[in-house]
């Protein structure tokens, strides 16, 4: 079936059975490789993205639904937030190996948009979802006090 | 201090800029790459005439830093600017690309830093060398009165200064030098110092740096696996008329790992996965339960005849016999999988005989042997191009390239030309074997009447990672595969008598090395269990260790007493959270590390680490510290949660992160670490920071409960 959409602000349609997750539409339709694939159960948080502003797993959210959806990807995240949590992950060098990242930056973009001033329970609360195996957990909460703490300068 | 210097050397010049080639030994030249305006990436360094520097990484970087911490040796003693670094993964090219401490091109055991130390700094020296002989020519001054900082190349007289980027032409003219000085480590000021960006933080922080699973080649299949639900088992039929029904699905063929499903889109690969039908031949499998063979396990460390003698020191059996009083302990410590976030995965092209191959490649020359001998392609004309890896932590280096074998008979059974990405699915990953091993460990003590130990006894069971794999010859001696033990011999404390034993253990399970290997264990069980005769004899557990520290053991004193001071530690105290300390070496790296614990609704919660690390040369402190607090939280979160588990009839129960439970950001505790000030030469990170997390945990817990998890992970223990 054919399904349109917008992806980054940009028009998309693309032609799908409706049961293939987001992610793979992304990816392998729209080569969009930022998002990434970790488990494809939602239990890992690769593949976040931002969905009429709220955090959606793209591994499970069929692409059959989203006539008229407006999808954030890394590839385009943008605005005060997404630049001041960017920012931060570079400074501080959060990154290990780097696969689980587009998610964790997502998914602090997100958390920062709703919630300007977390605080470390919120933090946690709201990252609970993005598994690092390389464990950079440390520096994500301090990335995303600093990114807060910059927004509020 | 002037080092070594290179007997040999080649380098080639091409059309605008400099390539060296200064790999140990050298055979033959540098080549350059035709109709390219800079050169081939066969050597370390390459300087374009655009000013960049680009070093040629032979390391898999995977987290580790392997990126940041070659090229800053190689940017050290060319006196570049950091800022014109570029990293670049090397290709397979065992020649030139080999790891000294291995032989072969392969990154592990923390030894990437270590073995590249010398070998990049004169490479980095010689490009130096080259430059400035370069401007010394072009200006018609003396090469001694020239200068070169941040990348910039000056002379005072003359008032000349250049770019690398300049000089790279006229530099490649140069005649190699015979001999390099590196510099006294007093002059360094990259490395060691604070403020340096990862080469690959930006494209980590953006989406655009590019693993394996991102690859896509004109007209590529996407593969999945169906393996055996049973380790040893085979298939004896399979059906895949459901599988092929499905859109987008192509082909379903049998290889020898299982049943590979070919589709034109992932989502349809996946599909086609589930829907084929496949009769297996169990009758070889390994049967057994995780419990069953804990039982075995068990016996054979009771049992001294089923062991082999790993280490012996004095008479144990008269010292315990002889002792005022004996303490015993046994643990048991289950399969491990590593589970990266990116699970296994590549890409190979076959066209008119040459093969391509894009994997995170963390045994590049095993890898690109897999390839060429099951395609049959002539090994000149096959390639592994190394991505970045999502996490490793053992899991993309097997002792026979089993994922590089499983692509090429991927491509082999589909025939022709063609490009196939295969990928595992979480399922695969977590049931698939390559576990750290299920270990059971005895442990003995004797104290006298004063309560100083008179004897340690330490009885190790497992399976061998090394014996009867392609690496038996390489790692085994005597018939003793030390990495199931290491970490418990080789103490840094004086028994008057000691003594470590290991019992080989078989199974159809294939086990591999997990993040310290031998050390995943060995530290756990030695360091809790020493905990608990020092407080059997009254003593505090950080003078108590230190007490029993060898003379020759001041590293680890160092970084015992270290940690020490930063956590105040005043004994492990008596209120509602208290401290537990643990020192464990490896890979030549000391570490300590006390944990601050209380108990949240009968778990422990660590709230903070202090940890002491003593790695020789520091040469990226910022990627030091993040190997530590990643270990920290990869030790605690896998020490609390994490095991694979065999049920009846030998199926493994865990499938996805949800079974098979990794720490999360609630896990993590606030982390303090101190690097010790050393002019040794350097030691990895990637694995030492992670033994002593769960003992330091665990002691703090017994002191708050009076209970020691002997049975990981805690959430079994506790449960």
């Amino acid at each position: 079936m054919s399904i349109s959409f917008t992806v980054n602000g940009k028009d998309v349609t693309v032609d799908a059975e409706p049961d293939t997750p987001l992610l793979w539409v992304l990816r392998d339709e729209l080569r969009m490789t930022g998002t990434k694939f970790g488990c494809g159960v939602a239990q890992c948080g690769a593949c976040t993205v931002i969905m009429d502003g709220t955090t959606r797993r793209s591994c499970v959210t069929p692409v059959g639904g989203l006539d008229g959806a407006d999808i954030v990807t890394i590839e385009g995240v943008d605005g005060p937030e997404a630049e001041a949590v960017q920012a931060a992950w570079t400074d501080i060098n959060v990154p290990q190996c780097g696969y689980c990242q587009s998610g964790q930056v997502m998914s602090a973009t997100a958390l920062l948009q709703v919630i300007p001033d977390p605080s470390d329970e919120e933090i946690d609360n709201a990252m609970a979802g993005n598994i690092c195996r390389c464990a950079t957990y440390a520096r994500i909460r301090k990335a995303i006090r600093q990114a807060s703490d910059q927004l509020e300068a | 201090m002037t080092q070594a210097t290179l007997s040999r050397r080649g380098f080639l010049a091409g059309s605008g800029g400099l390539v060296l080639a200064v790999s140990l030994p050298l055979r033959g030249r540098a080549q350059t790459a035709a109709g390219t305006s800079g050169f081939a990436p066969n050597a370390f360094v390459r300087v374009s005439p655009d000013n960049t520097v680009t070093v040629l990484v032979k390391h898999l970087e995977m987290g580790q830093g392997a990126n940041t911490g070659l090229p800053i040796l190689v940017a050290e003693e060319m006196d570049a600017d950091w800022s014109q670094i570029r990293a670049e993964s090397a290709p397979a090219d065992v020649e030139k690309y080999k790891n000294l401490a291995f032989g072969i091109q392969g990154t592990g055991g923390s030894s990437g830093l270590s073995n590249s130390y010398t070998q990049m700094r004169e490479a980095g020296a010689t490009a130096r060398a080259m430059l400035v002989a370069a401007a010394a020519a072009e200006w018609g001054v003396d090469a001694g009165g020239i200068t070169v900082e941040k990348g910039v190349v000056s002379h005072q007289g003359s008032g000349k200064s250049a770019s690398f980027g300049d000089l790279a032409a006229a530099a490649a003219e140069q005649e190699m030098p015979q001999d390099v000085a590196l510099k006294d480590p007093s002059d360094f000021t990259l490395i060691g110092g604070e403020g340096v960006l990862r080469t690959d933080t930006p494209a980590k922080t953006d989406g655009s740096a590019i693993f394996a699973i991102d690859v896509y080649r004109e007209g590529m299949q996407t593969v999945t696996m169906v393996h055996p639900p049973l380790f040893g088992a085979t298939v004896a039929s399979f059906d895949d008329s459901a599988a092929m029904e499905i859109a987008g699905v192509t082909a379903v063929r049998q290889v020898p790992s299982g049943i590979a499903v070919y589709a034109e889109n992932t989502f349809a690969a996946l599909k086609g996965r589930l829907a084929v039908t496949v009769e297996w031949d169990e009758s070889a499998a390994e049967t057994r339960s995780s419990d069953e063979m804990v039982e075995e396990w068990l016996a054979a460390a009771r049992t001294p005849a089923k062991a082999t003698s790993a280490e012996e020191n004095g008479d144990v059996d008269a010292a315990l016999s002889a002792a005022d009083q004996v303490l015993e302990a046994e643990y048991v410590f289950p399969y491990l999988a590593h589970a990266p976030l990116e699970p296994n995965d590549g890409v190979v092209e076959v066209k008119e005989g040459r093969v391509e191959s894009w994997i995170g490649s963390q045994f590049p020359t095993a890898d690109h042997g897999a390839l060429s001998g099951i395609l049959g392609s002539d090994p000149a004309q096959t390639f592994v191009n190394t991505t970045f890896g999502g996490g490793s932590f053992g899991r993309r280096a097997t002792q026979g390239a089993y994922f590089a074998q499983e692509l090429a008979h991927v491509a082999k059974a589909a025939g022709g030309d063609g490009a196939w990405k295969l990928l595992w699915t979480r399922e695969n990953d977590i049931r698939g074997g390559r576990y750290r091993p299920l270990t059971v460990h005895r442990l003995s003590a004797g104290l006298d009447a004063d309560g100083n130990i008179t004897a340690w006894d330490n009885s190790v069971a497992n399976q061998s990672i090394m014996m009867g794999t392609p690496m038996e010859e390489m790692a085994v001696q005597n018939g003793i595969d030390a990495t199931s033990f290491e970490g418990s011999t080789k103490m840094p404390y004086d028994w008057p008598a000691n003594r470590v034993s290991w019992a080989r253990m078989e199974s159809q399970v294939p086990v591999l090395w997990w993040r310290s290997v031998g050390h995943t264990h060995t530290a756990y069980a030695t360091e809790t269990f020493l905990d608990e005769v020092l407080a059997a004899a009254g003593k505090d557990p950080v003078e108590g260790r230190l007490s029993l520290l060898k003379s020759d053991a001041g590293r680890d004193r160092g970084v015992l007493e270290r940690v020490a001071e930063m956590a105040n530690w005043a004994g492990p105290g008596d209120g509602d959270t208290r401290m537990g300390v643990a020192l464990h070496e490896s890979f030549n790296t000391y570490v300590a590390q006390i944990a601050e614990v209380r108990d949240e609704g009968g778990v422990p919660k660590v709230t903070r680490v202090w940890c002491a690390v003593d790695c020789g040369v520091a040469v990226t402190p910022d990627v030091i510290r993040a190997q530590m607090e990643g270990g920290i939280g990869m030790g605690l979160g896998t020490a609390l949660y994490s095991e694979i588990t065999l049920g009846q009839g030998g199926r493994v129960i865990q499938s996805n992160y949800d079974g098979f439970r990794v720490p999360r950001i609630g896990d993590m505790p606030e982390i303090e670490i101190s690097i010790i000030d050393s002019t040794a030469d350097p030691s990895g990170v990637g694995e030492p920071g992670l033994p002593p997390i769960a003992p330091a945990m665990a002691n703090a817990w017994r002191s708050l409960t009076g209970n020691l998890p002997r049975r990981l992970p805690f959430s079994v223990a506790t449960s």
